[in-house]
């Protein structure tokens, strides 16, 4: 057991597949996450990128395998582990401010029942600071631009201090001040040594942003260093006959691994 | 009775024992369902706190059935009828999730389906009831419709109580609530029990159900839930003061509507209750200062009111840009000469010129108007943004000449101070600061000639 899930990686995969319904999403996937890395997940829509983040994390149920976190259940690694939802995912007329937001980050060290005092505000703050959303702290969170609520949603996960980040397309729908924000953030957390696991849905910018990449079509295609593993072949792989892909990844590409 | 003078009801009050007692419990009970509402709201679990409602009535039906078989006249007992009734809502709020489970039917249906299910149930056994040797007397009308008024003593006594720790259980987990309600997916990947937190609240729903079937009838008490809160969402932003108003105007429409009840006995107490409420949302919504209507209207007239002012400046500007060759633009026009040009009605023009005399922008000049130097100023500012911002659209937005102008009009009111930035920064140097540039496109001519002078 501790082969296919050694405690070095933060998040180990072991032939997992789910299914909506019965119906699979993702079949038999095997991956271990290097630590200390930036790791992007691309694949086509309904590839199960974003499947794969929520059965890892409990969230949906699996139908087989195993999932591990730094070697451990996800129920005992919970505190070193962050989850960044979808944006969409959330009603952003809910009446809290951003920093009620980035709080809910620390409601588990808080603990149950505890009211969110002075000391948490200002640890809250300190995440929001890292993002550069100060100011907005007490904005209602609907009148903040969609970028700056991807950022108040990374601060959340960062008030939590974890080891492994796992993000759902932060960088979908963002303005280049938030993009730009969101990379020097996941740079800081590689230098702190930290690892992080990011849906990614922007071809161009995957060889500029992270070391890894994982590409998976509701199964695994290929996963390691983006130099090796970022190919046309894969992507081809990847994406199938969507060859209009490929032409948007364009020149980049080319030179880099072995053409098909 | 018909001399009563009807203008002074609360003078006729009968402030005795009783009605003070039944104040106190409506009172707690509607501060305590705006509080739990607030939350169902949150939840966005509204509708659960009507399945609940209904559900009730067929748990009502065998409660008293089973205590009539166990003990001719138990069956009437508050506690066991109450106790029915709040299993019975759970478990239709429990056959709602179950079904919505399945995901084969949305949440609406399901809710719809459990709903017809439990109150026809309920409608058939309350028939059998009401045929059966002394059913008739069984006293279950009073749940269905509210018997505020006749509340006894007692009864009172254990709403109120039971309110109180309603209360204090909805305030104890105030942060995991908030928690579920903005992101449960968010939560659950945390750790929490979302799950359990969820039953919790539906029980709370379901408790406020029950007590509140007692005041205002089964079918209205989910008003008592939802109507608070969805008023206290018109005042403010922040979860913490929505919770507390929620309680505020729950317990005030409930007291109030006691007390008007009181005073006119023969209205019917329960729906006299729900309608405060719902008279404390109308006003809420109406003059609400977090979206409400007045507030709304009054946003989308100044932004008409700016553009309008926006276009008659610079309709000015253009007159005069014709008539006077030189850049201190001193020529005069006349508003009929203004008229022609743009298409904006004539009252509002003229109310705007009034408006640009008052403030000393515009002066007469026999029965024709010029720009003060203030009013020069002004439009020369106007004019020059909206050029500079339709030269931009040329450049960066392939907008054909011709159609510069109908672009630049609708979006330049929205110009953000970035973007204004951004135009002052790129054009500045050709088009030095305070300057106005050439139009990009013909100016429309005047339908009336320009007058020289």
């Amino acid at each position: 057991m501790s082969d296919d899930h050694p405690h070095w990686s933060p998040l180990s995969l072991h032939d997992m597949t789910v299914a909506y319904q019965r119906r699979p999403v993702i079949w038999d996937i095997d991956y271990k996450a290097q630590p200390g890395r930036l790791v992007a997940i691309v694949g086509p829509n309904g590839a199960g990128k974003s499947t794969l983040i929520k059965a890892s994390l409990d969230l949906i149920p699996k139908v087989a395998g195993g999932v591990r976190f730094f070697g451990e259940l996800y129920a005992s690694q919970r505190h070193r582990v962050a989850y960044v939802p979808q944006r969409t995912n959330v009603d952003w007329d809910f009446p809290v401010t951003a920093l009620d937001v980035v709080a809910m980050g620390l409601y588990r060290q808080i603990g149950w029942f505890w009211p969110v005092t002075r000391k948490w505000k200002q640890k809250a703050l300190e995440s929001l600071e890292k993002v550069g959303m100060v100011d907005m702290a007490r904005r209602q969170i609907s009148q903040l631009s969609g970028g700056q609520q991807q950022r108040v949603f990374l601060a959340r996960a960062l008030a939590q201090g974890a080891d492994l980040y796992l993000m759902d397309e932060p960088f979908a729908g963002v303005d280049a001040a938030t993009e730009r924000a969101i990379v020097e953030l996941l740079r800081q957390l590689r230098a702190e040594g930290k690892t992080a696991l990011v849906v990614h849905h922007d071809l161009q910018t995957v060889t500029d942003y992270f070391d890894d990449v994982l590409m998976m079509n509701m199964r695994l295609i290929a996963s390691g260093p983006v130099s090796e593993v970022f190919t046309p072949e894969n992507l081809k792989k990847t994406y199938g006959g969507k060859l209009g892909i490929l032409d948007q990844v364009g020149l980049r590409l080319a030179g880099q691994g072995p053409t098909p | 009775m018909l001399s009563r003078p009807i203008f002074l009801p609360l003078a006729q009050l009968n402030w005795d024992y009783n009605t003070q007692v039944v104040f106190l419990g409506t009172t707690l009970l509607g501060i305590a369902a705006g509080v739990v509402g607030a939350f169902m709201v949150f939840r966005k679990r509204a509708l659960v706190g009507d399945v609940i409602g209904h559900s009730a009535l067929p748990g009502l039906g065998l409660a008293f059935l089973f205590g009539e078989w166990m003990s001719p006249g138990a069956g009437r007992s508050t506690t066991s009828l109450m106790g029915g009734a709040l299993l019975a809502g759970l478990v239709g709020a429990g056959l709602v999730l179950l079904m919505e489970r399945t995901r084969r039917i949305k949440s609406d249906a399901a809710l719809a389906l459990v709903l017809s299910l439990f109150y026809g149930g309920g409608t058939v056994l309350f028939s059998i009831i009401q045929r059966l040797p002394g059913g008739g007397q069984a006293g279950l009308g009073s749940f269905l419709s509210g018997k505020t008024a006749s509340l006894l003593a007692a009864d009172v006594s254990m709403l109120a109580v039971a309110a109180v720790v309603l209360l204090g259980i909805t305030l104890f987990f105030f942060k995991e609530l908030i928690l579920i309600g903005f992101d449960a997916e968010y939560a659950a990947a945390g750790g929490w029990p979302v799950r359990t937190l969820d039953t919790l609240l539906i029980f709370l729903v379901a408790a406020i159900t029950v007590l509140g079937m007692q005041c205002v009838g089964l079918v209205l008490v989910v008003a008592l839930l939802l109507t608070p809160a969805s008023a206290a969402r018109f005042w403010s932003q922040d979860a913490r003061k929505v919770v507390a108003l929620s309680g505020v105007l729950g317990g005030l429409s409930a007291g109030l509507g006691t007390l008007i009840s009181a005073t006119w006995p023969r209205l019917p107490a329960g729906a006299i209750i729900v309608l405060t409420g719902l008279g404390v949302f109308v006003i809420s919504l109406t003059l609400g200062r977090q979206g409400g209507l007045w507030e709304r209207w009054r946003g989308s007239r100044s932004l008409q009111q700016r553009i309008l002012r926006d276009d008659v400046l610079r309709g000015i500007y253009e007159i005069l840009e014709a008539s006077t060759p030189t850049p201190d633009r001193t020529g005069t026009f006349s508003p009929s000469e203004l008229r022609s040009r743009h298409s904006w009605p004539t009252r509002q023009q003229d109310r705007l010129m009034m408006e640009l005399i008052d403030e000393g922008s515009v002066i007469s000049q026999g029965d024709r108007f010029r720009l003060t130097e203030h009013g020069l100023s002004l439009a020369r500012q106007t004019v020059r943004l909206h050029r500079l911002w339709e030269l931009y659209l040329m450049e960066y937005a392939n907008a054909a000449q011709g159609h510069v102008d109908l672009h630049a009009d609708v979006s330049e009111h929205f110009l953000d101070p970035r973007l204004l930035a951004e135009l002052e920064e790129r054009y500045g140097s050709r088009i030095p600061m305070g300057s106005v540039p050439q139009s990009p496109h013909a100016l429309p001519s005047a339908v009336s000639p320009v007058e020289s002078h």
